[in-house]
């Protein structure tokens, strides 16, 4: 057939041929991210008490994620595919070498110190997790057997307890999360997913009974932070008040007295949202939920009109994991959830998950525009 | 078919991609219902939390419990005390802001390098200080300069005090700013408001109860931090007082008793286990720790020869000589191996059948027929070489384990040694050797590789004097809540050591009786008139002499020189308290450690004649 050969040219020849389409940008994704970065500067500005260098330096690492998106994105899905498991492979390897030789920062350990420069081998994984279980599943077909659900699980596994060793609980739970997204828009049966959660909820108190008073006392502080209001539970009261005293319209821009008196402990990393919610009050939460959802929703239309199992299942976790930074951080900030060390995604101060999640949306961009042309 | 296959899995993925897309938009309503909740339902109450704010939540940390002796005597204490401390995060620049410090108040290197150690561990807000115990003078002294100094303030603490600081050191330990590897160990919440935590002794054993709950108080504070006014208060919960069994009085006579000598005394009360006096010799000043010890002071005593940060008491490893002698006789009397009145001939020496080797008595010249009570009284090796050898070393390892040798007494103090009550089994794991017949020997002089602590000495020999019940020694004896007055015994323990016959128990404390009330003893000299006394004297050697040499005090170097031991309870009648002593270096047991343990006793037991006698004369 003679449109076979149009099929392999890597890009779509009915669409625009422009500057975007060579570098295979997703414009309506850039727009987004751009936007919400944006954003995430003016917020950042006031967060760090109007430090001109801090919002600098978070620009700079910005400009270097962008890089580092574009050129993702200008790899082809299918040598992605290919180097999936040896990513995987490297990954899991340098998290040993990190619990091995790993440097000690805040308490755990998390960096291995390559000469030149530091390196956080679980940002890898982030990546590598939904690469690989995508790549296992997309091998044989859908919806899985039971048994190669379980080497899925096994596969995500391994990384989410090594990250949990260093200890990064956050972390672990965005890993564990992405191998759970594969796994469940992989297709596993609604009957195998009501199966797990009813077992998850019997262990529960059996794992209550075995547990000692002392361990008890922890995981009651870690549910309900409010209880130990000299330790995690300030934190949670400075940033309810922040969050409630900005009301509807907020006080205004560098006018957060919570924030600007440092009432609000990590204000410009992981509880920028309250600085946020104080200053542009609910107006402008809403307008940067509608900015998540946008990118989400975008990620979500990528995966559905990708062309294989293997890019619809990597596009639809990483889009989901993108989802759950969202919403443990805001769930924390705003005391729903428990206090777990997750950022505000592209919103926080901060270059390591930023790159993490700039590479994310170059895959994502890279999976929409090499797509061929199929008889549909 | 592949086509439809893949078509097929478009379409469950699209159903799947569409389920979590409804999970989102239904988790970020969550949220986004949370945010009306707290900034349009609950506005107004934040606004106010907000505005008058500036809600600050701080630790008031508990008072910690004292310390009490037997006699009511306040044996720790709180004091206030005045320490320089610096807010980092309101301090421009901390060198020289340190520097300027310097030229008001003494800041030498140690407290400069404690401070960049402390800060550290602390959050920016936090004060960290700089200096502690300022004299009331150095107090006036910045308090004048105060206003060029931001962020720096003088804040008051209870600091913990030990009145009778050497006295009181190997029993109570000390407390010492909280360390790195003490937060893992503790609850940091209940700690948020204490700087200072038990480092051992009676101060780390009962911690918990020492130290109380932590209590909160939710104050306003304006913008620059300073306190407006209290809006909540939790009050803390003091610390229990500790009530020991111990005697402060006795503790310092036994002190000066073995004025010019290192060792160990313990005295134990033999009807309850309770510790009525523990002394190692040398002890140290714990208030140095209190406060921090510098690195030249810990230095000092570190390098000090007599080892004063040694707890010689508790941790001290000595070979316990004729001291176990009772012992033997009452595991060869229990086991039917000898009786009471079967007698050896003593010429000297002791020698196994088919072996040349002499295993020499202390006496040259032989001590003649001898029974078991001389022996014990008389102190004759070669009696108890042969019963030794005719017990065999796996009866002797047994029994001597009854009376707590080779293990842990359990005594409420951490970092007890169990010394080393050896076995077959024993050589066998650490030495990779069998066990020969001449070790057996040695050991029923309580040489060789037997080695004991002076508290297990004064346990083993409080069970003998009460008639085979050995209690688990206790310092503390009971917990009093302040307030309520309410008072916690701690519990009694004791176990029955195994009794084959009453008389044979009789027998060998009429031996230990005989050792200073008879005619021929060897600590006839301590014979007090007012109460008898039952002891048994030990001389340990701690470097071992060649066959055909003689030991001569003269000539040895004082390090080399025996040990003097003394074990003893009075009165016979109705023991009332129980004594190990061990001089180490002190040559003869009889002529240094017997009149150590006598005063000692004299201490305890004539003092109550001694609070009637002055009743009397008024």
């Amino acid at each position: 057939m003679p449109r076979q050969l149009a099929d392999l040219t890597p890009t779509n020849p009915n669409r625009r041929q422009g500057l975007l389409a060579v570098f295979h940008v997703d414009l309506p994704l850039l727009v987004g991210v751009l936007l919400l970065c944006g954003f995430g500067l003016v917020v950042l500005y006031s967060a760090s008490g109007q430090d001109l260098g801090q919002v600098q330096r978070q620009a700079t690492r910005l400009m270097l994620a962008l890089c580092v998106m574009l050129a993702v994105a200008q790899l082809n899905p299918t040598s992605l595919r290919r180097w999936s498991p040896w990513i995987y492979l490297v990954g899991v390897v340098m998290l040993i070498a990190v619990l091995v030789f790993g440097q000690v920062g805040k308490g755990a350990q998390r960096w291995l110190d390559l000469g030149v420069l530091r390196f956080q081998p679980s940002e890898l994984v982030k990546l590598a997790v939904p690469l690989m279980i995508a790549w296992y599943l997309a091998e044989k077909r859908l919806p899985p057997s039971l048994q190669r659900l379980a080497v899925a699980a096994a596969l995500t596994a391994v990384p989410v307890l090594l990250i949990a060793k260093q200890p990064d609980l956050g972390t672990s739970l965005l890993v564990a999360s992405a191998g759970i997204f594969v796994l469940f828009l992989a297709g596993i049966s609604w009957r195998l997913i009501a199966f797990l959660g009813v077992t998850a909820a019997a262990a529960a108190p059996v794992v209550w009974y075995l547990m000692r008073d002392y361990q008890r006392q922890r995981v009651l502080t870690f549910l309900d932070p409010e209880k130990d209001p000299l330790g995690a539970g300030y934190h949670i009261i400075q940033s309810k008040i922040a969050i409630g005293s900005g009301g509807l319209y907020g006080k205004g821009w560098l006018n957060g007295t919570q924030s600007q008196l440092d009432f609000l402990p990590e204000r410009h990393t992981d509880f920028i949202f309250a600085v946020l919610s104080e200053e542009f009050g609910l107006i402008g939460v809403m307008t940067l939920l509608a900015l998540y959802l946008f990118i989400i929703a975008r990620g979500l239309y990528i995966a559905t009109r990708a062309q294989d199992t293997f890019t619809r299942l990597l596009a639809g976790s990483l889009t989901l994991v993108f989802f759950v930074y969202l919403f443990v951080n805001t769930g924390m900030v705003s005391g729903l959830l428990p206090v777990v060390g997750v950022p505000l995604p592209l919103v926080s101060y901060g270059g390591t998950s930023l790159v993490t999640l700039m590479a994310a949306f170059g895959i994502l961009m890279s999976i929409h525009t090499h797509r061929r042309l199929l008889p549909t | 078919m592949q086509l439809k296959d893949t078509i097929g899995e478009s379409q469950a993925f699209l159903n799947r991609a569409i389920v979590a897309g409804i999970l989102v938009l239904a988790a970020v309503l969550v949220v986004l219902y949370r945010m009306v909740q707290l900034q349009v339902v609950d506005h107004e109450h934040f606004t106010t939390l907000s505005r008058e704010n500036r809600v600050k939540v701080v630790p008031l940390p508990p008072t910690r419990g004292l310390i009490y002796d037997s006699q009511g005597v306040l044996l720790a204490q709180n004091r206030p005390a005045y320490s320089l401390e610096i807010t980092p995060e309101q301090v421009d620049d901390l060198d020289a802001t340190l520097a300027e410090l310097a030229n008001i108040i003494t800041i030498d290197a140690d407290d400069i390098e404690r401070f960049w150690h402390l800060k550290k561990r602390k959050r920016r807000f936090d004060s960290v200080p700089i200096r502690v115990n300022l004299s009331p003078d150095e107090t006036a002294q910045f308090a004048v300069h105060r206003h060029r100094f931001p962020g720096v303030d003088i804040k008051a603490q209870l600091l913990r005090h030990y009145p009778h600081d050497v006295k009181t050191t190997h029993v109570l330990g000390y407390v010492g700013r909280i360390s790195q590897r003490d937060i893992e160990q503790i609850d940091g919440s209940n700690y948020a408001g204490t700087s200072h935590i038990g480092k051992n002794g009676v101060e780390k054993t009962y911690e918990s109860a020492l130290h109380g709950a932590v209590g909160l108080e939710q104050i306003e504070v304006n913008a620059a931090g300073r306190r407006v006014r209290t809006l909540s208060q939790t009050a803390p919960e003091p610390g229990v007082d500790v009530h020991l069994h111990l005697d402060i009085r006795l503790q310092e006579i036994t002190m000066q008793a073995f004025e010019g000598y290192n060792g160990a005394a313990v005295a134990i009360n033999p009807k309850n286990g309770g510790i009525l006096a523990f002394v190692s010799q040398p002890g140290y000043d714990p208030n140095l720790f209190v406060e921090g010890i510098s690195t030249r002071d810990y230095k000092t005593l570190q390098e000090d020869d007599k080892r004063p940060l040694y707890n010689r008491a508790l941790r001290g490893q000595y070979p316990p000589g004729s001291t176990v002698k009772p012992f033997m006789g009452l595991a060869g009397l229990e086991q039917d191996v000898v009786q009471y009145d079967s007698t050896v001939y003593c010429p000297g020496f002791f020698q196994l059948p088919g072996n040349s080797h002499r295993y020499r008595d202390w006496k040259k010249v032989g001590h003649g027929t001898m029974d078991l009570r001389d022996s014990i009284v008389q102190s004759c090796d070669v009696f108890f070489y042969k019963l030794a050898y005719e017990l065999g070393i796996d009866r002797l390892h047994d029994y001597l384990q009854e009376f707590g040798f080779g293990g842990r007494t359990g005594i409420d103090l951490t970092g007890e040694t169990t010394g080393l009550l050896p076995s077959r089994e024993w050589k066998r794991r650490s030495r990779r050797q069998p066990w020969y017949p001449g070790e057996t020997l040695i050991m029923g002089i309580g040489q060789g590789y037997f080695l004991t602590t002076p508290l297990q000495l004064a346990a083993a020999t409080a069970a003998i004097a009460n008639n085979g019940t050995f209690y688990t020694p206790r310092v503390v004896e009971y917990l009093r809540t302040r307030g309520t007055g309410e008072i916690t015994p701690i519990p009694k323990n004791s176990r029955s050591i195994p009794i084959a016959s009453p008389q044979n128990w009789q027998d060998v404390r009429d031996g230990m009786a005989d050792v200073v009330e008879g005619r021929r003893g060897t600590a006839t000299k301590i014979r007090s008139e007012q109460y008898r006394i039952a002891g048994k004297t030990g001389t340990a050697q701690v470097f071992t002499i060649a066959q055909d040499a003689e030991y001569d005090e003269e000539t040895i170097a004082e390090k080399l020189r025996d040990h003097a031991l003394f074990v003893a309870y009075a009165p016979i009648e109705d023991p009332q308290i129980a004594v190990a002593v061990v001089v180490e270096n002190g040559g003869s047991g009889g002529a240094v450690a017997a009149p150590i343990a006598r005063i000692i006793m004299d201490g305890y037991l004539l003092r109550s004649d001694a609070k009637e006698n002055t009743v009397d004369e008024s």
